[in-house]
């Protein structure tokens, strides 16, 4: 390509400017970053117009709710405005370009159920403890998911697999709120494993975050229970995959020429099975990563784990609409970043994602 | 006369294949019956939702099958009337997505173009977004009073994968030969489309809706379990709620009111998944070897 592209350059610069152009745009992370972005702006421009424009749109009833307390309409607005970081005095698109202007300085808007409090720093305070959790769930779930897999996959029809592949697909009819309830009930509350009023939160009262031993084994404590959860939840469907995977790529030519070659078995199954059969993988990665994120709005509730999820069905229960809009909008983002990290690392792993499949 | 002697071999013959794998049959016979049971069982059993302070939180006895509520209210019954809404839902809410996904789908890979550019990026935003979330903030806004309206916010969003399989599939099949020489006879896209590719997906296409269905399920539980949506009757999700709500773990013979809608829905999950394997011979041919 480049010493094809070279003699043109004296002749042609424009045309050359072009063809870089139109490479950067048809960059594989290129072209991931700008859909991350589209979505995430998708995203916040959906929850702007639901506040504004639904019928009795929560600023409505917010600027009812304060004049039918006598609060006169100016001040009301007033109100209603240094909440929801809107000016109603102008335009609908000005107020919109604002609020996103706003949104890219970290500006969310006031909390209404916690009067004043600057909803970014509300995020600031509960996003950490839910990364912490479904990213360790993640790894877990999906380093363990594929080790077993691949075992299943050498040792298929025994009854180790056929004990995995029952699991596997017992967990899968199983929702993962119900899962975590049943975690308490039986080992909590009936077993006594643990001490379930104790390993609520996300945190023991009391407890100073700081770089010490004792704050991580306290964090990872009280995260244990929702970690269980999720790797339960979604290590069967790494198992299958992985199993059908590996037992697709034991049938490639180049592992029957590796074989002929008289490689080593342990190196077959690192070097030329193990690494093909993992890629498909990381195509459910992003689903997986929707799926724990989505799901942390329940299991969090179930553990009371101080996260993000949490604060999103706290908020919608007491109406709680900035903080609802602030925590969707990270929600969101959260996963695009994560779908966007496992992309990058797919399009590493395999180049034939990143040149387009030549 | 002939068809109908036709009709009663091939029955006869659909049934054979069914019953050849135990598991999906039995799925199958358990969906039927928990459907059936819900939609005909209230009619035997009286819904009495008086409270009897008296028996509050039994453990299972020959009066109470399933041990009472925090009312004293009787479980059993609250099951058996409380699974019309969940599976109405589930179905109207798996139907939609797969209308949405199908039409959708069969869109973008016969236009191509623009149209299948648009349909795909709408396809990925709904996809990216994490359904539940999305699901939450939008019943925050929409005052889901109804049962259909549910299961038409449930569709609306849940369409993404299944509307990217069936392109692809219908991109694939398009170029079959028994396609391409219905094309060249002159037959319309309509033809194409819905007498020679639609078949051909069909068994696919069975296996989605019972897996969107199992979705609907979780997504609509998961709603009512967190209060979003308004609690109107008593079904099983509501039954999870309160008794979450009403601390029906911390005993014994209370957790009997949380576990039995726990697991008639796992119950019904399972049943359903188990299902498809029947539903995969019986629409896949290519799956019944040695025949």
């Amino acid at each position: 390509m480049a010493t094809l592209q070279a003699p043109t350059v004296p002749k042609a610069p424009p045309g050359m400017a072009a063809g870089l152009w139109r490479k950067f745009w048809r960059n594989y992370y290129v072209q991931r970053l700008i859909k991350g972005i589209v979505t995430v702006f998708v995203v916040t421009t959906l929850t702007f117009f639901l506040v504004r424009l639904m019928p009795s749109n929560p600023l409505e009833v917010y600027i009812q709710a304060q004049l039918s307390q006598g609060i006169p309409l100016a001040d009301a607005q007033a109100m209603a405005a240094a909440i929801y970081r809107v000016d109603l005095s102008k335009p609908i698109y000005v107020q919109y370009v604002e609020y996103l202007a706003g949104l890219v300085q970290g500006d969310f808007g006031r909390s209404i159920a916690s009067v004043g409090t600057p909803v970014s720093s509300i995020v600031l305070r509960f996003l950490p403890w839910t990364l912490f959790v479904v990213s360790v769930s993640l790894i877990v779930s999906f380093t363990v998911g594929v080790l077993l897999g691949t075992l299943m996959a050498y040792r298929r029809e025994s009854w180790f697999d056929h004990i995995l592949s029952a699991f596997a697909s017992i967990m899968s009819a199983i929702p993962n709120y119900v899962v975590g309830m049943l975690i308490i009930v039986y080992f909590g509350l009936r077993l006594k494993l643990f001490n379930y009023s104790e390993i609520r939160g996300s945190l023991t009262p009391g407890m100073v975050p700081g770089f010490n031993l004792k704050f991580f084994a306290d964090a990872l404590y009280h995260a244990s229970l929702p970690i269980i959860t999720y790797v339960l939840t979604t290590i069967g469907s790494w198992m299958l995959t992985m199993k059908s995977s590996t037992l697709s790529t034991l049938g490639e030519d180049y592992v029957t020429v590796a074989r002929a070659r008289g490689l080593t078995d342990s190196r077959i199954q690192m070097a030329y099975v193990g690494r093909n059969a993992v890629l498909p993988l990381f195509t459910q990665l992003a689903i997986s990563i929707g799926m724990v994120v989505g799901g942390s709005t329940l299991i969090e509730t179930i553990f009371t784990y101080q996260g993000i999820g949490h604060q999103l069905s706290s908020a919608l229960i007491t109406r709680d609409y900035p903080v609802m809009q602030a925590v969707f909008i990270i929600i969101c983002a959260s996963v695009v970043a994560a779908n966007f990290l496992a992309d990058a690392l797919y399009g590493w792993l395999d180049p034939r994602i990143r040149t387009g499949g030549r | 006369m002939n068809t109908l002697a036709l009709l009663g071999s091939s029955l006869r013959q659909s049934l054979r294949i069914m019953t050849r794998n135990k598991v999906g049959f039995a799925g199958l016979c358990l969906t039927l019956f928990i459907i059936l049971g819900a939609y005909v069982a209230p009619s035997f059993v009286p819904a009495d939702l008086e409270a009897h302070v008296e028996e509050i939180y039994e453990g299972p006895s020959a009066k109470h099958l399933l041990g009472t509520d925090y009312q004293g209210r009787d479980t059993f019954t609250q099951i058996v009337h409380g699974g019309r809404d969940v599976i109405y839902v589930a179905a109207l809410a798996a139907l939609l997505t797969l209308a949405i996904a199908v039409t959708l789908g069969s869109l973008a890979a016969v236009l191509g173009g623009w149209a299948d550019n648009l349909i795909n990026a709408a396809g990925e935003l709904v996809l990216t977004i994490p359904h539940f979330p999305l699901l939450l903030v939008l019943a925050g806004f929409i005052r889901l009073t109804s049962p259909s309206a549910l299961a038409l916010i449930i569709a609306s969003i849940g369409w993404g994968s299944l509307m990217r399989t069936i392109r692809a599939q219908v991109l694939s099949l398009k170029e079959r030969d028994y396609v391409q020489a219905a094309r060249a006879l002159g037959l319309p896209t309509s033809h194409l489309l819905f007498r020679e590719i639609m078949p051909n997906m069909m068994s696919f296409i069975l296996v989605q809706f019972v897996m969107s269905m199992t979705g609907a399920i979780y997504n609509q539980t998961g709603l009512i379990f967190l209060g979003i949506i308004p609690m109107v009757t008593n079904n099983w999700g509501v039954m999870i709620n309160l008794a979450w709500g009403q601390g029906a773990i911390f005993s014994k013979t209370s957790t009997w009111y949380l576990m039995s809608p726990i697991a008639i829905i796992v119950l019904l999950q399972f049943s359903l998944i188990s299902m498809t394997r029947s539903l995969d011979e019986l629409f896949n041919p290519r799956l019944r070897v040695g025949e």
